[in-house]
C-alpha cells in the first residue's frame, strides 16, 4: 500500500466545463470536460504553495481508459466509472446529462474512480494511467498502440464459455451469484429510494401551502393574527428543508451505485475465469482426441466410429508411409498440445490465484464502505429528524400563542 | 314483529364524561355543565323501502326540568336534521352548529361504510355538544323533546310543528327581501362580520384541502416505506460482515413506518373533522349573516311603504315598531353570538393546530430515538474494529 500513487500524488477533478467541438463524423456536439488536477505530496512538505498541473478530459476518455485497464488487468477487479446517463432519477432530478446537480455528481464519481484506481496497489502502476492523470496530448493515441482491443474477449466467446464450461472454479460460480445478488438488491434498493424520496418531497411542500394561508387568514384575525403568522413562518421553513435534505441523500445513492457497478466488475473477472477454464478444457480435450488417434493409427484399430475409418475400408487402407506420416505429424501436434496445456493450466492457476486476491481486497474494501454508507444514512436520518423537531417545536409555540 | 332486521356491527364506543371536558372549551367551566351527551352504538335498520342508520344518544342530566337523570333515545340522520331546523326558525339569527354532509362526494367512502358511518357519529355528538353548551339552545324546548322522547312521541310531535308550505313561505319571503338592497340600511359592524366570514371561508376551505393534501401525501409516504424496510433484509441475506448493520436499518425504517402511521392517524382524528367543521360552519354564518339583514329587510321595506304612504300610517307605525324590536333583539343576539363563536373557534384552532405540532414532535422524536440506538450499536462494533486494526 506504500507503493500506491494515491500516497504520492494528489489528484482532484476540480471542474466541469460544457464545451462544443466537432466529433467523429464532423458533427457540431455539446459536451462536458472535466479538469485533472495532480500534484505531488512532497513538493507540498517544503511549505511552499506549488501550483497543480492539470489537464482537460471528456467522459470518452475515461471510458477509453477503462476499458483498457478491464482488458489489461482482467483478474482485478476494476472500479467503475459513474453512470453514464442519469438513472434512478426521482422527480426532481432531471434525467439530462447537461443538468448541473448530475454534472457535479459526475465529477466527483470521476474523482472519486481515479482516487480508487491509484490506491489500487497493482493498477496504479500503469503507465496509460500515469500519462492519462499528466499527459495531455497523444494520450489516446498512446493507449490504441498498447493494442489492448485486439486483446478483448468477445461477448459471443464469453457467453458461449459460460454456458459450456463443466468445471469452473466453485469460488467463481458462488461469487457470480454473489455479484448478481447484489446488483439485483441494490437496484431494488435505488428504485424504492428514489419514490420514497418523491413521496417525503411532497409531504414536506404541501406544508408549504400552510404558511401562504396562514399569512393571509391572519390579516383578518386580531388575537390569532402574530401566531398564525409566525407558524406561517415556520411553515416555509420545513418545507424549504427539504432539499439540502434530499441533496444530501442523492451523495449515499451515489456510493451504493459505485457498487451496484462494482457488480458488473466481479461478474468480469468471473468471465475471465470461465473463458480460460473452458479453454483449457478445450484444448485438453483436442489433445485427449488426438492421442486417441495416434493411437489408433499406430496399432490399426479402430475403437471409434470414423469417416475416415469407414472410407478406408471401402476404398482400402493407406499404405504404411501415409500412416508413418500421419502418425509424426500427430505427435508432434500432441507435443505442442501437452506444453501448452501445461502452460494454460499455469496460466489459469495465477489467475485464480492472483484474481481471489484481488477478490479479497475487494470484499474488504466493500464492507468497509457499505458500513459507513449505512451509518452515514442514518447520521442524515437524525439531522433530519432534528430538523425537524426544531421547526414544530417553534411551530408549537406559535400556535399555542394563537 | 316489523321486517326491520337490526344488526348492530360495529361496538359501541363509549366516551366517558371526562374525555368530554377535555374535547370542548366550556364559556362557564366544567364545574357548571350540568348536561352530558353521547352519541354511539350506530345500528343499521333494514327495512322492506330502506336501509337506514340509528345512533343511541344518552343524556345525563342534573337539571330540574327533565323528569329523570338519564335518558336513552335512538335517532336517525332524519331527526337531526329535524333539529337543526327547528333551531333555526327558533333562534334565526344564532350560529347553529354544523350538522354532518348527508352524502361525501369526494373520495370513495360508501355511504354505510365503517370509516363514513364513524365520522358522521363523531360530528353527530359534536354537534349535540356544541348544542348542550350553548347558552341559549341549551334551554331549547325542542332539543329536550330531542334527548328525551322515545320514538313515536317524537314522531307525534314532529307533525305538530310548522307545516312543509309554511316553512316554504318563510323561504320565499327570505329570497325575495334578500333580493331587495338589505345590504344598503347594513350596520357597518355587520359589514365587517360579512367581509370577514367571507375571507374567513375562503382561508378555512383552502386549510381544509391543504390539509386532506397532507394526510394523502404522508399515506403514499407510508406506502412506499412499508417496501424500503424489507429491501435492507433481503440484502443481508447475501452479506456476511454487513448482515447485522442491513438489518438495523431495516428495523429503523419500519419503526419509522409505524410512528408515520400514528402520525397520519392522528391528522385525521383531530385536526381534519375540526377543518371540516369549519367549513361547515363558514357556510352557517354566511346564513345567519343572511337571516339577519332579511329581518331587517322587513323593517326597511314596512319603513319605504310608510314613506310612499301606501297603507294606514297607524298601522304601519305600530308594525314598524314591533319590526324596530325584532332587528335590534336579532342583531344583540348575531353580536353576542358571534363574539362567543370567534372564541371557540379561536380555542379550537389553537388546540387542534397545536396537537399537529404535537403529533410531528412525537413522530420526529420517536424516528430519531431509533436512528440514534441503530449508531449506537453501529459504533461499538466500530471500536471493537479500530482496536483490531491496531494490534500488529
Amino acid at each position: 500500500m506504500e507503493d500506491c500513487l494515491a500516497k504520492k500524488m494528489e489528484i482532484t477533478v476540480s471542474e466541469a466545463e460544457k464545451r462544443t467541438g466537432r466529433n467523429a463524423m464532423n458533427i457540431q456536439e455539446t459536451y462536458t470536460a472535466y479538469l485533472i488536477e495532480t500534484r505531488a505530496v512532497e513538493s507540498q512538505s517544503e511549505g511552499q504553495c506549488v501550483p497543480m498541473d492539470s489537464l482537460w478530459r471528456r467522459y470518452s476518455e475515461f471510458e477509453l481508459l477503462r476499458n483498457y485497464l478491464s482488458v489489461t488487468y482482467p483478474h482485478i477487479v476494476v472500479p467503475p466509472l459513474p453512470e453514464k446517463r442519469a438513472d434512478f432519477v426521482w422527480h426532481k432530478l432531471s434525467a439530462d446529462n447537461m443538468d448541473p446537480d448530475f454534472v457535479e455528481r459526475r465529477r466527483i464519481g470521476l474523482e472519486n474512480f481515479l482516487l480508487r484506481v491509484a490506491s489500487h496497489p497493482v493498477l496504479c502502476q500503469d503507465k496509460i494511467f500515469y500519462a492519462f492523470l499528466t499527459q495531455e496530448g497523444g494520450w489516446k493515441e498512446m493507449v490504441n498502440e498498447t493494442g489492448f482491443q485486439l486483446k478483448a474477449d468477445s461477448r459471443l466467446k464469453a457467453l458461449n464459455a459460460t454456458f459450456r464450461v463443466k468445471n469452473p472454479d466453485k469460488r467463481f460460480t458462488e461469487l457470480k451469484h454473489y455479484s448478481d445478488e447484489l446488483q439485483s438488491v441494490i437496484s431494488h434498493l435505488l428504485r424504492v429510494r428514489a419514490r420514497v424520496a418523491d413521496r417525503l418531497y411532497g409531504v414536506y411542500k404541501v406544508h408549504g401551502n400552510y404558511g401562504r394561508v396562514f399569512s393571509e387568514w391572519s390579516a383578518i384575525e386580531k388575537e390569532m393574527g402574530d401566531g398564525l403568522q409566525s407558524a406561517g413562518h415556520h411553515m416555509d421553513v420545513y418545507a424549504a428543508s427539504i432539499d439540502d435534505i434530499l441533496e444530501e441523500e442523492e451523495h449515499y445513492a451515489d456510493q451504493l451505485k459505485e457498487y451496484l457497478f462494482y457488480a458488473e466488475a466481479l461478474r468480469a473477472v468471473c468471465r475471465k475465469h470461465e473463458l480460460m477454464q473452458y479453454d483449457l478444457e478445450m484444448a485438453a480435450q483436442d489433445l485427449t482426441s488426438k492421442k486417441q488417434q495416434c493411437e489408433e493409427l499406430a496399432t490399426g484399430t479402430v475403437r471409434t466410429f470414423s469417416l475416415k475409418g469407414m472410407t478406408s475400408k471401402l476404398f482400402g487402407q493407406e499404405t504404411p508411409e501415409q500412416r508413418e506420416a500421419k502418425i509424426k505429424v500427430l505427435e508432434e501436434q500432441i507435443q505442442e498440445g501437452e506444453e501448452q496445456l501445461k502452460a494454460k493450466n499455469l496460466e489459469g492457476r495465477d489467475f485464480v490465484k492472483s484474481a481471489w486476491a484481488d477478490i479479497e481486497r475487494f470484499k474488504e474494501q466493500k464492507n468497509h464502505d457499505l458500513k459507513e454508507a449505512l451509518i452515514s444514512y442514518a447520521v442524515m436520518q437524525i439531522s433530519m429528524c432534528k430538523k425537524g423537531i426544531q421547526v414544530w417545536t417553534n411551530a408549537k409555540e406559535c400556535f399555542s400563542k394563537m | 314483529t316489523s321486517l326491520a332486521e337490526v344488526n348492530s356491527f360495529s361496538p359501541s364506543v363509549p366516551i366517558s364524561p371526562s374525555s368530554m371536558i377535555n374535547q370542548y372549551k366550556f364559556e362557564d367551566g366544567p364545574e357548571l355543565r350540568d348536561l352530558f351527551i353521547t352519541v354511539d352504538d350506530p345500528e343499521s335498520h333494514i327495512t322492506a323501502i330502506e336501509t337506514f342508520i340509528t345512533y343511541r344518544v344518552v343524556t345525563k342530566t342534573t337539571r330540574g326540568e327533565f323528569d329523570s337523570s338519564e335518558y336513552e333515545v335512538r335517532r336517525r340522520y332524519q331527526d337531526f336534521l329535524w333539529l337543526k331546523s327547528r333551531l333555526e326558525e327558533a333562534h334565526p339569527t344564532l350560529i347553529i352548529p354544523p350538522l354532518p354532509e348527508k352524502f361525501i362526494m369526494k373520495g370513495m367512502v360508501e355511504r354505510f361504510s365503517d370509516e363514513f358511518i364513524e365520522t358522521r357519529r363523531k360530528a353527530l355528538h359534536k354537534f349535540l355538544n356544541r348544542i348542550a353548551d350553548h347558552p341559549t339552545l341549551t334551554f331549547n324546548e325542542d332539543f329536550k323533546i330531542f334527548l328525551t322522547a322515545q320514538a313515536w312521541e317524537l314522531s307525534s310531535h314532529k307533525k305538530q310543528g310548522p307545516g312543509l308550505l309554511s316553512r316554504m313561505g318563510q323561504t320565499v319571503r327570505a329570497v325575495a327581501s334578500s333580493v331587495r338592497g338589505a345590504v344598503k340600511n347594513r350596520p357597518e359592524m355587520f359589514t365587517e362580520m360579512n367581509n370577514y366570514m367571507e375571507t374567513f371561508s375562503q382561508k378555512i376551505n383552502l386549510l381544509d384541502k391543504i390539509a386532506h393534501r397532507i394526510y394523502k401525501e404522508e399515506r403514499d409516504y407510508f406506502n412506499e416505506m412499508k417496501e424500503y424496510g424489507p429491501i435492507h433484509t433481503l440484502w443481508s441475506a447475501s452479506e456476511e460482515d454487513i448482515a447485522d448493520s442491513l438489518k438495523g436499518i431495516a428495523s429503523c425504517i419500519d419503526r419509522c413506518c409505524k410512528a408515520t402511521e400514528r402520525r397520519m392517524a392522528g391528522l385525521s382524528e383531530h385536526l381534519l373533522p375540526i377543518l371540516h367543521e369549519y367549513v361547515l360552519y363558514s357556510e352557517i354564518l354566511a346564513g345567519v349573516l343572511k337571516r339577519r339583514d332579511q329581518i331587517q329587510g322587513e323593517l326597511d321595506s314596512k319603513v319605504d311603504a310608510l314613506a310612499n304612504k301606501k297603507t294606514e300610517k297607524d298601522l304601519v307605525s305600530e308594525e314598524i315598531g314591533k319590526l324596530e324590536d325584532k332587528v335590534e333583539r336579532a342583531n344583540n343576539a348575531l353580536k353576542a353570538d358571534w363574539d362567543r363563536w370567534k372564541q371557540n373557534m379561536q380555542w379550537d384552532m389553537r388546540s387542534s393546530f397545536t396537537n399537529v405540532a404535537e403529533n410531528n414532535l412525537r413522530y420526529y422524536e420517536e424516528c430519531l430515538a431509533t436512528w440514534e440506538s441503530f449508531l449506537a450499536s453501529q459504533s461499538v462494533d466500530l471500536h471493537v474494529e479500530e482496536d483490531a486494526e491496531e494490534r500488529p
